[in-house]
């Protein structure tokens, strides 16, 4: 009987650990929903508008903006979010 | 790999070698000599050279690699099982006081010296290779079922970029990473998305994968530094729905060492180290770094060069520095510039003969770079055709020229850029309609030499979200 081949993974072995969701809540009023501006043009605008919607269904909305839309949100600012926000609107951009 | 050696002198020779060939009396004077160490001879090519002095059977190596032996003779002091010293080639004067033997080789030159240790041997590069690689390569061993498709497992895997892929077997592996003198477990670089520590290793396996040479690995390592530095911005390059992904520009020495094409079809297919370099980066930004399109990779159309899009910059008859020279780095280095870039699209301008008309083709071409009417936003690079580039030489202009006399081109009214102008709604700001905008930013235009000798053709590669606020050209020297 022949050899077993062998390959070398070439990936980097990894296992994405899951996490438990938070449980969604039964209302946004009174709940802090984070919107990040991610810097593209025009975003402002959208989010703007959605500012006005959470309002009217009585959440209070905290506003952050990355500095550029082509990087990664800064660990700081990630951190920020989650100690500030109860809620997150998960949307990408284009 | 463990070599157990015994303690006293220790001499690594070859019958292919006039030097060890001439220190065998000095060799047996010392083994006879009653008060000096004991003295053992390995020999690499012939177990039974030197005859009468017990020389004991190193055609494998395994004594010269465990020693890193890099020239024969070589004489080595062992204690306690380890190296304390070492001696190369022949001198009478260093040899006496090292053995303390006096009078050796009176006979003998005073001094000779050694030839290259039978483990640098071309032909032995392959199995040192597989020795290194039974010492402890650390990826994950991916053992085959009997009736699997090696070709076939690798796409159910995920491992490729559409195109079947070289198997990386362990062999395959070690050979590569006789293609770098780092270590296999140095950490190249971070790679983004998922910011994994890519080692030499890791990256040595996708350039297997992607069908490099061992000699190209050091390109393949320098372009994955530069890729990853926060400046190129590879995560943001991969994410984007924007067509761009990374170009290799390779400059100096190492260009005609390992046969790349910077001439005919220098951005097309059929060369293997233009191929397979870039490949190996988006195969690396892929398997270790987790990027993968449909995922993080957003393209809305994506292009042909996101396969591969390396190329070398024809230096030889260029009438101007090379890339790499003019970001700073000296003409002898070798190095990789990477750009995040489009495909490329060509400039036909067959009537030119004064660089000023040439230069005005040229800059109406760049200025439809991303959208006529954008400006600052996007990089480019220039690829000039040696026929171009004669235009250019003949009328004197260096590449700084070039550069200015583009750059006064490429001024744009703001009246002609802004939302609505020439019936088009995309555009600027309608505050800047009073304001004159560069195309590029400063720095944000490079000029590359490259092509076949005959077509007046040139080529715009256009880039992405350019500077600090997207990606930055990087340069990088190539190391060993």
């Amino acid at each position: 009987m022949s050899e077993p081949r062998v390959l070398l993974d070439p990936t980097s072995e990894r296992q994405a650990p899951t996490r438990e969701r938070t449980a969604r809540p039964a209302t946004l009023a009174g709940a802090t929903v984070g919107l990040l501006d991610i810097s593209k043009a025009r975003g402002d605008v959208f989010l703007n508008r959605l500012e006005e919607h959470l309002h009217a269904h009585g959440a209070k909305v905290a506003r952050f903006a990355k500095p550029t839309f082509t990087k990664v949100a800064p660990i700081d600012l990630r951190h920020e979010i989650s100690e500030q926000c109860d809620v997150v609107i998960e949307a990408l951009a284009d | 790999m463990t070599v157990s050696l015994p303690d006293g002198l220790l001499a690594v020779v070859k019958r292919d070698c006039p030097t060890c060939q001439l220190v065998v009396p000095v060799l047996a004077a010392v083994q006879q000599t009653r008060d000096a160490p004991p003295l053992t001879v390995y020999t690499q090519d012939d177990p039974g050279f030197p005859a009468g002095l017990d020389a004991v059977d190193d055609t494998d190596l395994a004594v010269s690699l465990a020693l890193d032996i890099d020239t024969v003779p070589t004489l080595v002091r062992i204690e306690a099982g380890r190296e304390t010293a070492r001696l190369i080639g022949w001198s009478r004067e260093q040899w006496e006081p090292f053995t303390g033997v006096p009078g050796l080789g009176a006979d003998l030159p005073p001094h000779r010296p050694g030839c290259g240790s039978r483990t640098y041997d071309p032909d032995l590069a392959a199995r040192r290779g597989a020795i290194a690689g039974a010492r402890g390569l650390r990826s994950r061993r991916v053992e085959l079922g009997p009736s699997e498709d090696e070709a076939e497992a690798m796409f159910e895997r995920g491992w490729t970029d559409g195109l079947p892929v070289v198997s990386p077997t362990p062999e395959r592996v070690a050979r590569m990473l006789t293609g770098t003198t780092r270590d296999p477990d140095a950490v190249v670089a971070v790679v983004p998305p998922d910011l994994v520590e890519c080692t030499v290793e890791k990256a040595a396996i996708n350039a297997v994968l992607a069908g490099c040479r061992p000699d190209y690995l050091p390109v393949v390592l320098a372009a994955l530094e530069a890729a990853c530095t926060d400046e190129f911005n590879i995560h943001g390059l991969l994410a984007t729905t924007w067509f761009s992904g990374p170009v290799i520009i390779v400059n100096g020495p190492i260009t005609r060492a390992i046969g790349m094409n910077a001439g005919i079809n220098a951005m097309g297919q059929g060369n293997r180290a233009n191929a397979s370099i870039g490949r190996a980066l988006q195969l690396v930004i892929r398997n270790v770094g987790g990027g993968r399109p449909g995922e993080v990779d957003r393209a809305t159309l994506g292009q042909p060069g996101k396969y591969t899009f390396c190329f070398a910059e024809r230096e030889a008859d260029s009438p101007w520095e090379p890339l790499h020279v003019t970001r700073g780095l000296p003409a002898s280095s070798s190095a990789v510039t990477l750009f995040a870039g489009e495909g490329p699209r060509g400039i036909v301008d067959q009537l030119s003969r004064e660089a000023d008309s040439l230069a005005n083709s040229f800059a109406a071409c760049l200025r439809a770079t991303t959208h006529p009417k954008i400006a600052l936003a996007f990089d480019a690079v220039l690829v000039v055709s040696p026929e171009h580039a004669r235009v250019f030489r003949e009328a004197g202009w260096d590449k700084a020229r070039v550069l200015d006399e583009l750059m006064a081109r490429l001024q744009l009214p703001g009246a002609e850029l802004v939302r609505g102008a020439s019936g088009i709604a995309e555009g600027l700001p309608a505050k800047v309609a009073t304001a004159t905008l560069p195309k590029f930013r400063d720095g944000g235009l490079l000029i590359v030499h490259a092509g076949g000798g005959a077509g007046l053709f040139s080529a715009i590669i256009g880039g992405w979200a350019s500077g600090p606020a997207g990606s930055a050209p990087v340069t990088r020297e190539v190391g060993t």
